[in-house]
């Protein structure tokens, strides 16, 4: 790829006038080449491949052999901020997403203080305009400090400048039936939708691990997959009794995929969402107890990865969602039990998906763009986002080198965490641009510019 | 062998070889002056993040009588004490020229990560870590046991242990000293059945190179040994892992009724510290096929191997 004509522009979402910009010859969705003309924030004309000319002013992007995909959309970030600026903030995060391909992420609630209110969510958001990379949309918290107690003012939280519509107790289950079944109930006021961390708490006391013949053998306590799935058979059995909409943050077992494909067939409005590591890695790797691999729910056996991979083809598990969760080395290079559970994953989400989905011909661009852009859109009503790359529409874009081969190194990576479980490994993909609203963001395959010096505190 | 982290580590050459190195130690122990000036000038340094009286003394016994100079960190009153971590121990070690480090760690995989995340190139010997492993027990426990199966029968004791039958007793699921049992013997050609309630075997056991069972009375008329394991009340938090000690007690306990089940010849075996009454009653441990006290005396030797294994042994290499 290369580009030509005026230089980058700099500046926040919203900032003035962005030139138009002129991609050339990009294989929408993985097929026919199309040259896409952006300008006024949106999608202003397409046409076949080398047919559009560029305006006065206009940016080229050449696209000859990249797939144009909407702008990613991850309905599960932690971005850290606020509270844990050491492990990530609101900017390294923005811009790990950014070079991701995505153009909004879901931040979740477990901060300090907890997204629980209407002020925390709309700090976050704030933040997130100010860095102007992605749209951050905050996750606000079921209950009052994710205590499992009373709910948080979901309300408010809606109503709030962040329209806040997914709610999470992320890292904590919302295990108490009654308040899962009240805060199920409560967010259809808002359009919301309840996204639960599926995970038994008296099951996983202490665990470590994927209970089974990898856990046995290193003697680490462990994480049975039945914690995980009877949450959600009761949850899907829940929703279904209120009429509410549920979606399932992270599934990791081939029995939760069960589960899921027999509440959809039965009508119940649940969605779901799986990791890429848990479509990639599997509990075998645990055997060097490098904590890099700890993660919660924990990396599971080869036959749930299949299943996994299965459910995403066959729409039971509608979303690849990151998962994202850097944290400091201090944190990770330890010994496994002290240390913490979570990977990175915005910045290799697309490359893991091309491996473990596209490569393996489950799924082509088209899948690939509902399951990391329509679909968790639609779940965490994003209506700006998620939309298809046609005329009229916003213009949100990634380009990708479908081509590319690359080995991971965390050390290259823009989040703060090193904590990226596919260090040395080679992944196939590149994000080469990544357009916000018409404004590209990355080219190149790096951040285009720089935030706005002294964001923070700017209004 | 540049660690010992896992009996998995040992093929059965290494084994043997460990187990012919600890004949050779326990047969100058039986000297008048027990010391050999084998590590003079070398340093070990006895790591014990968890509290273990008798692990400790018996690495300190070994290293000393092969005249290391031997430094004894207790989590109790050092800096550990005061959160530092074990990578900082490490560097802090390492910086002071440990030649090698005997880690007993509350934390499964303490050791491997000592061994391999990079933090210090001492050479690491596992003295237990969390429900993982304790190789130099199972090395202990299998001395051992060749020794007195050997005097029985005779034979070459590089092939005593094979088809040598072996019930293993209890608290599977938090016991590192069975993971490192049933992996050596396995090694030796033993086969070796675990004896507890299900809820004390973990997930996954089937897959293991050994046999379970549920009924202790049918296990004891066929085996050659049987290892009591200690019923890890510490580790069991809420516990329920059993209704009562009484009924723990009836179903697995070890008591003269079930003593006599066992052939003449069979060997009652415990990696101590005992709970008398619970997993074993007093008639049992103290009777005369018991190896108890045996077993922590061949410890000492069996210890001095693994370290000259592991520092003298670069030397030789």
């Amino acid at each position: 790829m290369s580009t030509t004509d005026t230089p980058a522009p700099t500046g926040a979402a919203g900032d003035g006038a962005v030139p138009p910009v002129l991609v050339r010859r990009a294989r929408l969705l993985g097929g026919e080449e199309t040259d896409l003309l952006l300008a006024g924030g949106r999608v202003a004309r397409t046409g076949p491949g080398g047919s559009l000319e560029a305006p006065d002013g206009a940016r080229v992007v050449e696209a000859a052999g990249l797939v144009a995909l909407p702008g990613l959309v991850d309905l599960h970030t932690h971005l850290r901020e606020p509270g844990r600026e050491d492990a990530e903030t609101v900017r390294t995060g923005s811009r790990a997403a950014a070079l991701g391909g995505f153009t909004a992420v879901h931040a979740m609630a477990n901060t300090d203080p907890v997204a629980d209110t209407a002020g925390v969510v709309e700090q976050v958001w704030r933040l997130g305009r100010e860095v102007g990379l992605v749209d951050v949309r905050p996750v606000g918290a079921v209950t009052v400090g994710l205590a499992g107690e009373r709910l948080a003012e979901l309300g408010a939280m809606a109503t709030s400048a962040a329209r806040v519509r997914v709610f999470s107790d992320d890292g904590r289950c919302v295990h108490d039936p009654v308040l899962m079944r009240r805060a199920l109930e409560y967010v259809r006021s808002v359009d919301g939708v309840v996204a639960q961390h599926a995970q038994d708490p008296r099951l996983t006391e202490g665990a470590q691990m994927h209970e089974g013949v990898v856990s046995s053998v290193l003697g680490l306590r462990g994480w049975p997959a039945v914690a995980e799935e009877a949450v959600i058979a009761r949850d899907v059995l829940l929703a279904d009794h209120v009429g509410s909409r549920l979606h399932v943050c992270h599934v990791s077992t081939a029995g939760s995929v069960e589960i899921l494909r027999w509440a959809k067939a039965r009508g119940v409005d649940v969605t779901a969402e799986v990791t890429p590591h848990h479509l990639l890695l599997t509990d075998e790797l645990v055997r060097g107890y490098d904590p890099v691999y700890k993660v919660n729910p924990p990396l599971r056996t080869r036959a749930d990865v299949e299943a996994l991979r299965e459910a995403v083809a066959d729409g039971t598990v509608d979303v690849v969602a990151t998962d994202h969760a850097p944290h400091p080395v201090e944190d990770k290079d330890c010994e496994w039990a002290a240390a913490a559970m979570g990977m990175t994953g915005l910045e290799t989400a697309l490359s893991v998906v091309q491996e473990a989905l596209v490569e393996t011909g489950l799924l082509g661009w088209a899948d690939v763009a509902r399951v990391l852009s329509s679909a968790p859109a639609r779940i965490g009503r994003l209506e700006d986002h998620g939309r298809p790359l046609a005329e009229g529409e916003p213009a949100h874009l990634v380009l990708v080198d479908p081509a590319a081969r690359r080995p991971v190194t965390p050390e290259q990576h823009a989040t703060q965490g090193r904590n990226s479980p596919y260090r040395g490994m080679e992944l196939p993909g590149r994000v080469v641009a990544t357009v916000l609203r018409g404004r590209p963001v990355v080219l190149d395959g790096a951040l285009v510019g720089d935030e706005p010096a002294g964001a923070p505190g700017a209004s | 062998m540049r660690h010992l982290l896992s009996a998995a580590d040992l093929s059965r050459e290494d084994a043997l070889e460990l187990l012919d190195v600890a004949e050779e130690m326990a047969a100058t122990q039986a000297r008048e002056i027990k010391k050999l000036p084998t590590l003079r000038g070398r340093t070990v340094v006895n790591l014990f993040f968890e509290d273990s009286t008798r692990t400790r003394i018996s690495f300190e016994a070994a290293a000393k009588r092969l005249s290391a100079d031997v430094i004894t960190f207790s989590a109790k009153g050092s800096s550990v004490s005061k959160g530092e971590s074990l990578k900082d121990t490490a560097l802090t070690l390492q910086a002071m020229g440990a030649d090698a480090v005997v880690l007993r760690h509350s934390a499964s995989g303490a050791a491997h990560r000592l061994a391999h995340a990079g933090w210090s190139g001492v050479g690491v010997l596992n003295a237990g870590d969390g429900t993982h492993e304790h190789p130099t027990q199972a090395l202990l426990d299998a001395f051992t046991l060749r020794r007195r199966l050997a005097e029985r029968a005779g034979g070459d004791p590089a092939r005593v242990l094979e088809g040598a039958r072996v019930a293993v007793v209890g608290d599977v699921l938090h016991s590192r000293v069975a993971r490192s049992n049933v992996l050596l013997l396995e090694t030796l050609g033993a086969d070796v059945v675990l004896v507890a309630p299900p809820t004390l075997l973990p997930v996954g056991v089937g897959t293991w190179p050994c046999r379970t069972s549920w009924d202790l009375d049918a296990v004891l008329p066929d085996v050659d040994a049987v290892m009591v394991l200690r019923v890890q009340r510490e580790r069991m938090g809420g516990g329920g892992f059993f209704p009562s000690a009484q009924e723990y007690t009836r179903r697995f306990g070890l008591d003269g009724r079930r003593l006599r089940l066992l052939p003449d010849h069979a060997l009652v075996m415990h990696p101590g510290p005992m709970n008398r009454g619970l997993e074993i009653s007093a008639e049992a441990a103290d009777s005369p096929r018991s190896t108890i006290v045996e077993q922590v005396a061949n410890g000492v030797a069996v210890r001095m191997a693994a370290l000259y294994l592991l520092l003298a042994g670069e030397d030789a290499a």
